[in-house]
């Protein structure tokens, strides 16, 4: 049988950067294909050359067997390709069915189209088990019924192969169980699924088949059922991950961080956070653990001054945070950050740094009034020099530092924050989310750096939903689950068992 | 190697070049329809904006005031402001120092009247500016839509107080009394004979420090980098410790003061009097000129010094070329506008696949 897709020597160049070095592989006719590689890895170039966003610069793709360009993403929806794309596409005020509908009106009779189209959706949503309500507005929608939507979206315009970038990474476990059951379900109908991811489980999980890119390149294919999560990882960084990074033993010093009582509220009066205690000492990491949305982002926000909580205490070194005083947060992360708290924002494009700015400009991002000269104009020399020094220390790549940071990597965009945060010499860190979107060498590099600063005698607060990077780097770990703390645990105590029951607001007892 | 994105020289000098050919490619094509022919009207506006000194004068004279609301603009275009008010603000700037002047110059030296002239017109373009800004900042209620209203009321207040108290008893016309000899700014052709008897005046170096001024503070300075990162990214702004609010009321009570001191060029340089409706639309021209100068310092100086030889040069034009009205530089004006700013970037796909090209 033709295979559904089949790259042929697709090669493609932004600026110096070889997103695609020569990529030859082809996906089997109704199989769930995984992509797997590093971020950067060129592994959304190519499927954005596969939609149409992009035209290669060398080299054929075949769709069943043909030749085809693909101009635009248009003529890929005509010839059945469709993509579900990490940040949804979608109308939040508008319907299910007019978001499905968008883009295919096709003329003035919008009423009876209408009706046609949500007696299809309905016929669909039984098909394939999607669950989706054709009349609800999108923004009542979970996040996992929004991404059943865009399937619906691809589905209803026909698509036969389906492309699905990272489409757990903003899925709890079960949405994930069920989005795999409705691949699954794709797939016995004779519906080709390319599944992109880093996440190793789930290629081993749902996949028949795996492609692994290496920068540009096609690092290897295999068959599912011949591979384990071991040899992909290695596949993908090139040489074996360690299990466990070095670390000093745990000797904590004087608590640095006191939190008592905290309670935010939002404008309704829903409770976001309730009674939250805390202590972190210099010297430790404490993890907060838990699903994302359980109150991490809000907490953090309150400790480095972005937000005012509603009730509570926070002391630091001993000192009560200014938090009373305060009508409004204007500013204050500016006074938390000059008595020694540190912030590697959880959202780095939209809090960490500045996309437009280049990577030196970022690198004094938060400490801007420190880098003057006598003049109280910038000290450009001194930037320059500490800059370059960033980025070899950090191994930030390309250690370009005049390139806008926007076409920098997520990994090493991300390396630029923690660099700027850590040479600030802070005595707390604040890390949420440190390795988001960040590729398997690069989280090694990251970690071993949060490490190194807690061996320093940092007291270091990390939210992750990752419980492998609680696993690898925490001393302490604290469960929440809907804005309270449900358990506490040393990290010889680990068992993941006992921490998803916490994360599911199981309480201690 | 291929490239997606313009380099600098392309984006901020090919573009601009290209969009302004195209502008007068059309105003030429029109002019041939109104029978006369485009070089030959090319040639006389040159010559009489450019290339006459006297001309050039007063190009440099118009381009002044340009400066003065393009860098109002682009002040708050920076911070991510909208400022659509540098008209009204313009406009109050000149009552702020008509009224100083009023008061004063019959008895100050021109040394304490030029500076006090341009401390009320700053004062009062900000004071004009300050309301929108405390609204953007603390309701979120939109500049452009509350500048636009704060326009047609300095129009109607401007109105209410030149007609009502300003006018000499007797007089006729809507203006206030001339000013004293002693608060003229003085004129360069007093020092440069040959730059002809023109109203070009030390207005024109202090727009020029004004310029200066700008670019290090935007390049070189923290306050310039913090009103930028707001301008860009106000959610990392804040995280970077600016206080928002008090930026964005900042940066408008400072695009308004420059607004303001436009108004000492063109009164104070010019007509020594207040009257109605003097702005004329210059605060208008200052936001065609942040945009195509792209609120860069050289930029805005290049683009101020087009307006003003636009002015010039159109308006010796319909002198000499009876079938070109003098609204024709109000087209050309609107032309460049267009290509400069709404089709900015008309070009870019082709110069970048040209400069791929020649890589190759």
């Amino acid at each position: 049988m033709q295979p559904a897709v089949e790259f042929r020597n697709i090669s493609k160049a932004f600026g110096a950067v070889q997103a695609n070095a020569d990529v030859s592989f082809s996906i089997a006719k109704g199989s769930i294909h995984g992509v797997i590689g590093e971020n950067g890895a060129g592994k959304s170039t190519l499927m954005s050359i596969l939609y149409g966003y992009y035209n290669a610069d060398s080299g054929q793709l075949l769709i069943d067997g043909e030749e085809r360009q693909i101009r635009t993403s248009q003529e890929a929806i005509a010839m059945g390709i469709g993509m579900v794309h990490q940040h949804f596409m979608l109308v939040e005020n508008m319907t299910v069915l007019d978001n499905v509908m968008l883009g295919t009106e096709g003329g003035f009779k919008l009423a009876a189209k209408r009706k046609d189209t949500e007696a299809k959706l309905r016929e669909i949503c039984a098909r394939y088990r999607l669950d989706v309500d054709p009349l609800a507005t999108i923004h009542d929608l979970s996040v996992g019924a929004q991404q059943r939507v865009e399937i619906l979206k691809q589905i209803y315009r026909s698509a036969e192969i389906l492309i699905l970038d990272e489409p757990t990474a903003v899925l709890t476990a079960q949405e994930t169980a069920s989005l795999f059951e409705i691949l699954r379900l794709f797939k016995e109908q004779g519906k080709t699924i390319i599944l992109i991811t880093h996440k190793l489980g789930e290629i081993m999980e749902i996949t028949d088949q795996v492609t692994v890119m290496r920068a540009g390149r096609v690092a290897g294919a295999v068959a599912t059922r011949d591979t384990s999560k071991e040899q992909l990882a290695n596949m993908m960084v090139g040489r074996p991950i360690e299990g466990n990074l070095p670390r000093k033993p745990f000797n904590p010093g004087a608590p640095v961080l006191k939190v008592s009582g905290l309670q935010l509220q939002d404008k309704h009066g829903v409770k976001l956070l309730s009674d939250i205690d805390l202590t972190v000492r210099a010297g430790e990491i404490v993890a907060i653990a838990g699903v994302s949305g359980n109150g991490q982002s809000e907490l953090m926000e309150i400790l480095s001054g972005m937000r005012l909580p509603s009730s509570g205490k926070v002391e630091f070194l001993g000192t009560e945070l200014p938090f009373a005083r305060r009508a409004n947060a204007d500013g204050l992360p500016a006074e938390f950050r000059a008595l020694g708290i540190g912030h590697v924002p959880e959202d780095r494009l939209r809090d960490g740094v500045i996309k437009d700015f280049t990577v030196m400009q970022n690198t004094v991002f938060g400490y801007q009034d420190r880098v003057k000269n006598k003049a109280g104009l910038f000290d450009f020399k001194a930037i320059a020099d500490r800059c370059a020094h960033l980025l070899e220390a950090f191994d930030v790549r390309p250690k370009n530092p005049d390139l806008r940071i926007g076409l920098l990597s997520g990994g090493n965009q991300q390396k630029v924050v923690i660099a700027r945060e850590v040479s600030a010499a802070p005595k707390l860190m604040l890390v949420g989310q440190p390795t988001r979107g960040v590729d398997i060498g690069t989280i090694e590099s990251i970690h071993t750096q949060l490490l190194r600063l807690r061996d320093e005698g940092v007291a270091i607060l990390l939210v992750s939903t990752e419980l492998e990077e609680v696993r690898a780097l925490a001393d302490r770990i604290v469960v929440v689950s809907s804005g309270r703390v449900t358990g506490e645990l040393n990290i010889d105590e680990f068992d993941t068992t006992r921490i998803g029951l916490l994360m599911g607001g199981m309480h201690k007892h | 190697m291929k490239t997606t994105e313009l380099p600098r020289w392309a984006s901020g000098f090919v573009l601009p070049i290209l969009n302004l050919l195209s502008a007068l490619l059309v105003a030429a094509l029109v002019i041939h329809l109104l029978g006369e022919s485009p070089v030959e009207s090319l040639q006389i506006l040159i010559n009489s904006a450019v290339i006459n000194p006297e001309g050039l004068s007063y190009t440099l004279f118009y381009a002044s005031t340009f400066i003065f609301t393009g860098l109002a603009v682009s002040v708050a275009m920076k911070a991510g402001l909208f400022n659509i008010g540098a008209e009204g603000q313009m406009y109050l700037g000149g009552l702020g120092l008509t009224l100083a002047m009023l008061s004063f110059d019959a008895t100050l030296s021109p040394w304490l009247l030029i500076p006090l002239a341009m401390v009320a017109s700053a004062v009062f373009g900000a004071g004009w500016a300050f309301l929108p800004g405390y609204l953007q900042a603390r309701r979120g209620s939109h500049v452009v839509v509350t500048t636009i209203m704060f326009n047609f009321i300095a129009a109607n207040l401007m109105n209410w107080i030149i007609v009502g108290f300003l006018i000499p008893e007797g007089d006729q016309n809507p203006a206030s009394r001339p000013f004293s000899e002693a608060a003229a700014m003085p004129r360069l052709f007093d020092w440069f004979p040959a730059l002809g008897d023109t109203p070009l005046n030390i207005s024109f170096l202090i727009a020029i420090l004004a310029l200066v001024i700008y670019g290090v503070v935007m390049s070189r300075s923290s306050w310039g980098y913090k009103l930028q990162a707001t301008g860009l990214n106000q959610h990392a702004a804040h995280y970077a410790g600016v206080r928002i609010s008090r930026m964005i009321v900042v940066a408008m009570l400072i695009s308004g003061a420059l607004a303001g001191l436009a108004a000492v060029n063109s009164i104070m340089g010019s007509t020594h009097y207040l009257s109605l409706n003097f702005p004329a639309g210059a605060g208008f021209i200052g936001i065609a000129i942040a945009l195509m100068g792209r609120q860069n310092p050289v930029g805005i100086f290049l683009s101020s010094v087009l307006f003003g030889a636009l002015i010039q040069g159109g308006f010796d034009l319909s002198l000499e070329k009876p079938n070109i009205p003098q609204e024709t530089f109000i087209f050309i004006q609107g032309l460049i506008i267009l290509f400069c700013g709404a089709m900015e970037n008309m070009y870019a796909p082709a110069v970048l696949k040209l400069i791929n090209a020649r890589k190759r």
